[in-house]
Order: C-alpha cells, then sequence, then structure tokens
C-alpha cells in the first residue's frame, strides 16, 4: 500500500509531440482514482509511466515515498491488468497467477495459498487448471485481476480493464472491481475511457484531455461543479446541453435570453456571482435530467417552463429523450416514460435553473 | 410423394435419374470440388516425387548390371562397408551441426532484427537475406576460394593475428568444420525470417505483462519468448533438417567429399556411388538411407507440435 505523486510529468515523443503536458497528481494511500477522458488525452500513457513501461520525459514520480523514474516497472512494485487481459496463453490460469511470485522466488506453499485466496475472492477456483484459451472473456479479466492480487502490490493499475467485455458483462466486472478494491483496498489507478465506469468506481476522478488534467474531484463534484466546458461535457450521459445565451438584466434579476420566445430567469442566488458577465454573450448549460416534464405540484422555486416540439423521440424505459433544436442547437430533454410524447407536438418542459451552468466562450471556463 | 411422405420432383424417380443425380451431388461436394482443383499439383508430385522415389526404391533392389533382383543385397553390402558407415556418421553430424548452429544464429539475427526500429529494419533484413538468395552452387565457390590452401583470403587475416595457416579443406576435422560453416552462412537467413516472423507474432503486452511480473530480460526469454515460439522454431528445424540432410552442392562443390571421403553426406555418396562409379541400383540404395533418419525426427517433431497445439486448446 502506497501513495503515489506524480509532479509535473511530461511526456514528449520523437518530433516534440507532447502526450502530456506537465501534470501534478497526488493519490493517497487506499484511493481508487480513475483517469478519464477522450481517446489521445495521455491518460494511458501517464498510467504506463507509472508502470514504468514509457519513459518519462520530465518530471518526477513518487511511490511510497520512492523516485522510481530510473527503477524498472519489476522493481516498483505495482501490478497491472491489460485491456487485451496480457495472460501468458502456454502457462494454466494457476501458473498465470503464480508466475510473478514464482520469479520473485515465494515459497511454494506460499505461492499456493495466495493463489488459491485470490481465486476464492475472484470466484474462480474451479479454473485453476485451464489454459488462457479455454476461457470466456470475463473469465480472462478475473483470471489477470488474479494475477496482479496475488502479488499484494503496491499499487493496482488497471489499463482500460473492460474495454473488450460486452455491455452486460462490463457492468458485472465493474461491480466486480469495486468489490476486490473494498476487500483488498490497494491503492488503484484505473484509465478508463468511459465516464459511466469513471463515476462508478472511483473515489476520486481525473479528467484529461490533451495530454492535461482538467478537473480532479470526487464524481458528485465533477457532475454538480464543472471547472471547464470539457468536464461539463464529458461527465453525464447524454452530455450536457449548451446553448448560445445573453445575460441580461430584467427587473431586479437576471435572465438569460436564447431567443426571443425563449427567456429564462436565473435564480436571485446567482445573481452576485453572474452580474459582471452581464450582457455578454455566453453558453446555456443545463443537463438533460433537468430538462423535464412539469410537475403538477411542483413546490421548488426557480422552475422555469417553455414549450417545445421534439424531432425525435426515444423512449429507454426508464425514461425518454427527446430531441428539439434551439437556434440550430440539438438539445436533448430527458422526460418520465409516463408522459405521452410525440414527435412534432408541442410539449410544455421545465428547467431546474438552479442546476444551470453559464460558460464563457472564450476561455470556456463555468463561470 | 416418396415412401416416407416426403414430396420428390414431379417426374416419378426411376433408378436412372436417382444415380445421375447422386453423380451430380458427388460432383458438386466441396470435397470433389477440392480434389478435381488440387489434381494438376496431385499428377506433378506424382510425376517429378512419387514415380522417382517407387523408381528408385525398385532400382535399389537390383543388382550392378540392373539384371536381376537381390532383395535388400544392396543395403547389406552398404552397411558392411566402413565408408558408408562414415558417411552415416558424417551426414549426421552435419545436418546436425548446420541445424543447431543456424537455429542459434537465425534465433541471435532474429532477436537483433527485431530490436532495430522499423524505419532501418527492411535494409537490414534484406541485406542479411543475401547468403540465402545467391545459388548455392556460386556462392560456395566463393567460399572454396577463400578456403584455399595457397590464396586463402581466410589465413591471410589469421596471419594478421599471427595465427598460423589452417588447412580448411585438408584436414578431415578442419574440412568437416569448413562445409558446416558454409552451410550455416547459406542456410541461417531462412532461420532468421521465419524466428522473425514468429517474434513479431508475441504480442507486446505479453512482455510487458512479464516485465511487471518481475522478470528480467532473460527470464522474459526463457519464459514468453521461447514457449510463444516453439512451434515455429519445431517446424523450422524440421525443415532444415530435412533439406541438409539432403545436401548435396555444398560437399559436391567445396571438398568433393574429400579428404578420403570423409566429408560425403549420402546426397554427395550416393552421386559418386551411382553416377560416377556407375552403380545406380546401389546409389539408389544410399540416397534410400535417408528416409528411415528423416521419418524418425519428422515424427518426434511433429508428435511435439501436436501435442502443444491440443494442450494450449
Amino acid at each position: 500500500m502506497a501513495q503515489v505523486h506524480l509532479r509535473k510529468i511530461v511526456k514528449e515523443y520523437e518530433g516534440g509531440v507532447q502526450a502530456v503536458k506537465g501534470i501534478d497528481l497526488d493519490i493517497a494511500d487506499h484511493e481508487f482514482v480513475v483517469l478519464v477522458g477522450p481517446s489521445g488525452c495521455g491518460k494511458s500513457t501517464t498510467l504506463r509511466m507509472i508502470a514504468g513501461l514509457e519513459e518519462i520525459s520530465g518530471g518526477e514520480i513518487d511511490i511510497g515515498g520512492t523516485i522510481v523514474n530510473d527503477v524498472p516497472p519489476r522493481d516498483r512494485d505495482i501490478a497491472m491488468v491489460f485491456q487485451n487481459y496480457a495472460l501468458y496463453p502456454h502457462m494454466t490460469v494457476y501458473d498465470n497467477m503464480a508466475f510473478g511470485l514464482t520469479l520473485r522466488k515465494f515459497d511454494k506453499a506460499e505461492i499456493r495459498r495466495r493463489v488459491e485466496n485470490a481465486a476464492r475472492i475472484l470466484d474462480i477456483g474451479m479454473l485453476l487448471d485451464r489454459k488462457p484459451k479455454a476461457l470466456s472473456g470475463g473469465q480472462r479479466q478475473r483470471v489477470a485481476m488474479g494475477r496482479a492480487i496475488v502479488r499484494d502490490p503496491k499499487v493496482f493499475l488497471f489499463d482500460e480493464p473492460l474495454s473488450n467485455l460486452d455491455a452486460k458483462l462490463r457492468v458485472q466486472m465493474r461491480t466486480e472491481i469495486k468489490k476486490v478494491h473494498q476487500t483488498v483496498r490497494t491503492t488503484t489507478v484505473y484509465v478508463t475511457h468511459d465516464q459511466v465506469e469513471a463515476m462508478t468506481l472511483a473515489d476520486r476522478v481525473v479528467v484529461m484531455n490533451h495530454g492535461k488534467i482538467e478537473q480532479v474531484g470526487p464524481p458528485q463534484e465533477l457532475y454538480h461543479h464543472p471547472r471547464t466546458r470539457f468536464v461539463a461535457g464529458f461527465i453525464g450521459s447524454p452530455s450536457m446541453n449548451f446553448i448560445p445565451a445573453r445575460l441580461e438584466e430584467a427587473g431586479s434579476g437576471l435572465v438569460v435570453r436564447m431567443t426571443d420566445r425563449a427567456v429564462l430567469p436565473v435564480p436571485a442566488a446567482r445573481t452576485a456571482r453572474y452580474a459582471a458577465h452581464l450582457g455578454r454573450d455566453l453558453l446555456f448549460g443545463i443537463r438533460p435530467e433537468h430538462l423535464t416534464e412539469p410537475h403538477p405540484n411542483e413546490h421548488r422555486p426557480n422552475i422555469a417552463h417553455f414549450e417545445a416540439a421534439p424531432e425525435v423521440v426515444e423512449p429507454m424505459g426508464m425514461e425518454t429523450l427527446l430531441h428539439f433544436w434551439v437556434e440550430g442547437h440539438e438539445i436533448c430533454a430527458r422526460f418520465d416514460p409516463a408522459v405521452e410524447v410525440a414527435p412534432g407536438k408541442l410539449a410544455a418542459m421545465a428547467v431546474d435553473m438552479d442546476q444551470m451552468h453559464l460558460i464563457d466562450p472564450k476561455t470556456d471556463l463555468v463561470l | 410423394m416418396a415412401a416416407d411422405g416426403t414430396l420428390v420432383a414431379g417426374v416419378p424417380a426411376s433408378a436412372s435419374t436417382g444415380r445421375a443425380n447422386g453423380l451430380q451431388r458427388f460432383a458438386r461436394r466441396r470435397s470433389t470440388i477440392a480434389f478435381l482443383m488440387t489434381l494438376p499439383l496431385i499428377a506433378l508430385i506424382g510425376g517429378l516425387v512419387v514415380y522417382p522415389a517407387g523408381y528408385a526404391m525398385w532400382l535399389s533392389t537390383l543388382n550392378r548390371r540392373m539384371t536381376a533382383n537381390i532383395g535388400l543385397g544392396n543395403f547389406e553390402l552398404l552397411l558392411e562397408n566402413d565408408t558408408f558407415r562414415a558417411v552415416i556418421w558424417q551426414s549426421c553430424i552435419f545436418a546436425v551441426g548446420a541445424v543447431v548452429l543456424k537455429a542459434l544464429i537465425g534465433f541471435w539475427l532474429a532477436h537483433m532484427l527485431h530490436h532495430i526500429p522499423a524505419k532501418g529494419q527492411r535494409k537490414w533484413r534484406g541485406m542479411l537475406l543475401v547468403p540465402w538468395v545467391i545459388p548455392p552452387a556460386l556462392s560456395t565457390l566463393g567460399w572454396w576460394w577463400m578456403f584455399d590452401p595457397s590464396y586463402s583470403s581466410i589465413n591471410w587475416l589469421l596471419s594478421i593475428f599471427a595465427v598460423p595457416a589452417v588447412p580448411w579443406l585438408g584436414e578431415p576435422w578442419w574440412a568437416r568444420l569448413s562445409v558446416i560453416m558454409v552451410n550455416v552462412w547459406y542456410g541461417s537467413p531462412f532461420f532468421m525470417i521465419m524466428y522473425l516472423a514468429a517474434l513479431k507474432s508475441v504480442p507486446d503486452q505479453l512482455y510487458e505483462a512479464a516485465a511487471i511480473d518481475g522478470a528480467t530480460g532473460w527470464q522474459g526469454l526463457r519464459y514468453v519468448t521461447l514457449p510463444m515460439m516453439q512451434n515455429i522454431i519445431s517446424i523450422t528445424v524440421l525443415f532444415s533438417l530435412i533439406v541438409t540432410f539432403a545436401n548435396y552442392d555444398i560437399v559436391r562443390v567445396l571438398t568433393n567429399g574429400g579428404p578420403r571421403d570423409l566429408t560425403q553426406v549420402f546426397a554427395s555418396y550416393a552421386f559418386q556411388v551411382g553416377i560416377l562409379s556407375g552403380n545406380l541400383p546401389r546409389g539408389a540404395a544410399v540416397s534410400l538411407f535417408m528416409f528411415p533418419v528423416l521419418a524418425v525426427f519428422a515424427f518426434f517433431i511433429l508428435r511435439g507440435i501436436n501435442r502443444r497445439n491440443k494442450e494450449q486448446m
């Protein structure tokens, strides 16, 4: 178990292309940190630098109080689970899991004890004599995790471990990974491009984009208080709606004006926060789940109402997604499936203005 | 309606149409089509391999004038002959020695190439393949000049380091070494290219997983590379054994079997006995001796490959 500290980490490839542009990150002992971002954002490169599989072009990586920049992977006391599992095809499941311990010259009885313990945690006891070829995707993933667990390393590294699984199995394995972490409590760095995985697994999520960290924080914080337009759009599914709007004064308060017909009042509590941006062209951001059907006995303040005709209606079972266009921008709303809506017919909608965001289009920062 | 209740074609099915249908079905079967399409190749192999092999077997049972059948007489005489026993011995030394060296050097070269960045790799790969592309009779002639006792370039190089001249083709053991060296020079690129293909097929993540598991470079080779390449190694060794055992041109050009027939291998000795000395039946018997030796090698190597394939299922 250990803390991991990244200080000004840079990865530069030949030709001067920077994949990681000087990131700082402190990971606490026992913490489960997820690096998330679109492909090419530098998350996997960062993980591979922690593992020692990529050279570090600049900065320092500290694992458990030791700077490991020049330490080979085998001496870093880490274990890694790869996207395609990377099981040794010529070895049985038992040998795959025991390999790291055998190389470290562990006692045979101790190896057996650890492998059987990991097999019990992961429920793969009956597979120990099989070769990887005879296993399903989910079973291979468990073996790959078993190989990491038996080592009892300082840090677990996961590189998109669920990407090769089908949707149903992915959800199942996600729960499994969370359960394993709650059992063994090893410091974990997990890389994924799937924000749902990030939100469900992480103690803290690190959102990366273009080789930089956009924001670090617990899942709820990223969801409710995104700091940049990128984080606001990346976290949450379906993603946040952005509509160009102008911030105007109306009576004693403020309004956001999207079109002449769509003018929404800003909650009084935010007047002071936004006052400085009066009269500016901004982006109004609202999540689909805060753009719903009106409730008859609505008691919450700051609910604004308007009507729009959805062009596309997508019944999902647990919810119905409505798509309509405002000023050439596609907007998605999330309705209760019990509400009857039809494409092309006007539907009444309610916006929870307490959940609104205003973004400065010049800096892409959330105001 | 047919007896079993299924509907058949409108015309009553007579015995003759039934046969025609059966024939059509037979002609349309995938296995029949496949057989017909491979027939030209089968005919070619039959004409160029099976017929000569059968003819050689028949020939080996005849007496020198090819007038009477003497059964296994030629084989018995050969086994009693000291020179032929030396040929068996030399053939084994030559083939096993050359194949082992080719395998080791090929493996080493493949590893070196594999670690050269892709950009420069093609150039090196091309250059290293040159020995394998030159017709061996020509390149062996070049080696023969380099081994020549009076103006040997190799001995000249050795003399620079004050090493006394070596009678490369004059002394039995040096001559044996020389033919092996030339064969190794000629055959290593084949191993290199096969091993390189095998190395490229090992996923990088296996090495990364091994590195994280704690493997040193050497342990990665021992526990990941070699097991992953085992089948290719076996097949390449088997191929090379067959070709090396049957090698003729290198010995013929370099030493012509000398000194004192001590570098003769099966093929060159068969030529010597059958063509040069005019005893075709005995020459045929010599060449047939390769067959059981190779069959034993092939059996063990193929059995190993089969077993591993089954294990990995």
